[in-house]
C-alpha cells in the first residue's frame, strides 16, 4: 500500500516541475547539512590529509608507508582478531540461535536469550574489559579456581592481556550479535522444506547439506562479515583491557590522537582512511549477501 | 501431535502463531545438544558477571565497595552528565530524523536510497575515526569547537547523534512503513493542520514504539560510550569508570555491575514496549 503511495509521490514530484521539486528538497536539508558537517566533512579532512605530504603537496606516499612494519602489523593484528572472533562468534552464535529457535527448548528461553543478546551485544568497552579482568585476570576467581586444582594458566603462557585474551573478551559481544542477526534467517527456514526432504527420504544430514545450509549460507556469511566489521572498528574494549599493549589499528589511531605515535600526522590520516576502506568493503559485501539472502525470506 | 494437525490443516498452522516456527526436532539427541549449547553459552555469559560480583564483595566489610561507590560524588556527576548528554542526543536525533524519514517517504521517495546510505555511513566510519576527524576539523577556525567546554559538549552530542543514525533511522523508517502516512497527512491537512501539528500530533504518536526503542538503544550506547568521550576529554560515565579502574581496587567492580544493569534495563524496556507491536525491533548498535 505504501508502495503505491510512494510511486504516486514520485510522479507528482516529476510532474510539478523544477521549482516545486526544489521546495520539497528543502525538507531533507537539515539532516543533510548535519551529516555533512559532523560526518562527511571530518572524514574528508582525513581523506585530504592522507593524500598530502608534511609540506601539504599531493602525494601517495602515506599509503605506501602503511606497509611499514608497525602500521602493517597493526592492520594484521586487527584483521586477525576480527577474523577469529567473527568466525568463532559466527559459529557459536549460530548454534545458540538455532538451539533456542528450533532446538526444541521450552518457549520462554527464546525471548530470554534474545533480550540477553541485546544486552550483551551492547555491553562492550570498559565494563566488559573489567569484568573479564575480575574473572580470568591474575586475581580473577576462575584463575583462583584453576590454581586450586593445580593449573596455573599464567605460568603456562596464558594472559588475558594478549591476543587470545582479547579474542575471548570480544566473543562476549560478537556471539550475541550473531544470535540477533541470524535469528530472522533461521525463522525463515520453512517447515515445508524439511518435510518435503523427509518425504523424499532425506536424512537430517542430507537436509542440512542440500537444503538448509545453501539457503542459510548467504545470511551466515553476511552476518560473519558484519561481525568482522564490528570487531575491526572496536577500540574501547582493547584500550581498557590492554592499554596500548596490542597495537590494533584503532589503538594506534588512538595513540596518534593523544600524542604523535607515528611521528607523522599524514600517515595517521592514511591509517584511518585505510580502515574506512576496509569497513566500506565489509559493508558492501554484507549488503550484497543480505540481498541474496532475502530471496528466501519472503 | 500439533505437528500432525498443522500438516493436515496448513491454515491452522498459519493461524496458530504470528511467525512460522521451524518444526521441533523429533530426536531426543537434538534437544540434548540444544541444552548443552544453551548451558555452555549461558555459563560463558554469566561467569564474567559472577566474577565481577565476587570481586566487588572482596573488600572488608563485604559491602565496603558499594558504600564507597555510593558515597562517591564523582559517580553521580559522571552518570548525571552522561544521562543529560544521552537525553539531548535522543531529542536531537528524533528532531532530525523523524521529519527527514517522513518527508522522504512522502515526497522524495527517489532520495530514499541516498538518505539510507548516509545513515549507514557511521558503520563504515568507526567512532575512533570519527573522533579523529572531528578533532582535526574542529580544533581550529573557522569552527573552533574543541577549545571550550561548551564547544566540546556540542561536538560530543553531535558525534553521538551521528552514531545513532543507523538504528534510529531504521527504527523510524520501519515505523513509518506500517502507518499510512499519505492518508494521515491528507486527512490532517483537510482538517486544517499545519506541518508542525501533523508532526507533533499525528506522526510522532504513531511512531511511539519505534522512537522509544531507538531512544533506549541510543541511551544504552551513549551512557556506555568510551572512545569519543575519552578523546574529547568529556567526563562521561565510561571515562570515569576507566579512571577509577586505575586507582581503586574494588569499586570499579561495583560500578561495572551497575553499568551492566543500565544496559539490561534499557533492553528490558525495549523488549517491553516492542512486545505488543508484533514487530522485530532493532536492538543492537555498533561498537
Amino acid at each position: 500500500m505504501s508502495q503505491t503511495a510512494d510511486m504516486h509521490g514520485a510522479r507528482t514530484a516529476t510532474r510539478s516541475g523544477r521549482r516545486r521539486f526544489r521546495w520539497t528538497f528543502v525538507g531533507v536539508l537539515p539532516f543533510l547539512a548535519f551529516a555533512a558537517l559532523f560526518l562527511v566533512l571530518p572524514t574528508l579532512y582525513l581523506v585530504v590529509g592522507s593524500f598530502q605530504s608534511k609540506a601539504g603537496a599531493f602525494t601517495l606516499d602515506n599509503f605506501f608507508h602503511l606497509t611499514s612494519t608497525y602500521t602493517a602489523g597493526a592492520y594484521e593484528a586487527s584483521i586477525e582478531i576480527s577474523l577469529v572472533t567473527a568466525v568463532a562468534g559466527g559459529i557459536l552464535g549460530f548454534l545458540l540461535a538455532y538451539a533456542v529457535i528450533a532446538g526444541g527448548l521450552p518457549g520462554p528461553i527464546r525471548s530470554l536469550i534474545m533480550t540477553f543478546s541485546g544486552v550483551a551485544s551492547n555491553f562492550a568497552g570498559v565494563p566488559l574489559a573489567l569484568a573479564f579482568t575480575f574473572t580470568i585476570g591474575r586475581t580473577g576467581f576462575i584463575t583462583a579456581l584453576l590454581m586450586a586444582v593445580g593449573i596455573n594458566p599464567y605460568a603456562n603462557g596464558f594472559t588475558i592481556y594478549s591476543k587470545i585474551g582479547l579474542e575471548l573478551v570480544y566473543l562476549y559481544f560478537q556471539l550475541p550479535l550473531m544470535v540477533l542477526i541470524i535469528a530472522p534467517a533461521i525463522d525463515g527456514l520453512r517447515r515445508e522444506w524439511r518435510e518435503a526432504s523427509e518425504n523424499l527420504g532425506a536424512t537430517s544430514a542430507q537436509y542440512w547439506r542440500h537444503v538448509a545450509l545453501p539457503i542459510l549460507l548467504p545470511s551466515i556469511l553476511g552476518s560473519v562479515i558484519l561481525l568482522f566489521g564490528n570487531a575491526f572498528g572496536a577500540q574501547a574494549t582493547a584500550y581498557a583491557l590492554t592499554g596500548g599493549f596490542i597495537p590494533l589499528v584503532t589503538i594506534v589511531i588512538g595513540q596518534q590522537l593523544s600524542g604523535d605515535a607515528l611521528g607523522d600526522k599524514n600517515l595517521g590520516y592514511a591509517l584511518a582512511i585505510g580502515m574506512v576502506a576496509i569497513m566500506g568493503v565489509t559493508l558492501v559485501a554484507y549488503s550484497w549477501l543480505t540481498r541474496r539472502a532475502e530471496r528466501w525470506q519472503r | 501431535m500439533t505437528g500432525e494437525i498443522d500438516r493436515l490443516h496448513p491454515e491452522a498452522a498459519v493461524l496458530s502463531g504470528p511467525r512460522p516456527k521451524p518444526r521441533a526436532p523429533r530426536g531426543r539427541g537434538r534437544v540434548a545438544v540444544s541444552w548443552i549449547v544453551l548451558i555452555a553459552s549461558v555459563a560463558y555469559f554469566l561467569l564474567p558477571l559472577l566474577g565481577t560480583l565476587i570481586f566487588s564483595l572482596r573488600d572488608r566489610p563485604w559491602y565496603q565497595a558499594y558504600s564507597d561507590t555510593l558515597a562517591d560524588a564523582q559517580l553521580y556527576r559522571a552518570f548525571g552528565f552522561s544521562l543529560v548528554i544521552a537525553v539531548i542526543t535522543v531529542i536531537l536525533s528524533v528532531v532530525l530524523l523523524v521529519p527527514t524519514a517522513y518527508w522522504v517517504r512522502l515526497r522524495l521517495p527517489r532520495l530514499r536510497p541516498f538518505v539510507e546510505f548516509v545513515t549507514l555511513l557511521p558503520f563504515v566510519i568507526p567512532p575512533i575515526v570519527l573522533v579523529y576527524g572531528l578533532l582535526t576539523t574542529f580544533n581550529a577556525p573557522p569552527l573552533p569547537l574543541t577549545t571550550s567546554d561548551l564547544g566540546a559538549n556540542v561536538l560530543l552530542v553531535c558525534a553521538y547523534v551521528v552514531l545513532s543514525f543507523p538504528y534510529m533511522y531504521r527504527a523510524i523508517d520501519t515505523g513509518l512503513r506500517v502507518i499510512d502516512i499519505r492518508t494521515l497527512t491528507e486527512a490532517s491537512q483537510s482538517l486544517g493542520a499545519g506541518w508542525l501539528t501533523i508532526m507533533w500530533r499525528v506522526i510522532l504518536p504513531n511512531l511511539r514504539v519505534a522512537i522509544l526503542s531507538g531512544a533506549f538503544l541510543t541511551l544504552a550506547i551513549v551512557v556506555g560510550e568510551f572512545t569519543i568521550a575519552n578523546f574529547l576529554a568529556r567526563p562521561m560515565f565510561a571515562v570515569y569508570l576507566q579512571l577509577i579502574s586505575g586507582n581503586l581496587a574494588y569499586e570499579p567492580a561495583a560500578v561495572a555491575l551497575f553499568s551492566f544493569a543500565i544496559t539490561w534495563a534499557s533492553m528490558g524496556v525495549i523488549a517491553l514496549i516492542g512486545r505488543g507491536s508484533g514487530r522485530r525491533v532493532e536492538i543492537t548498535g555498533a561498537h
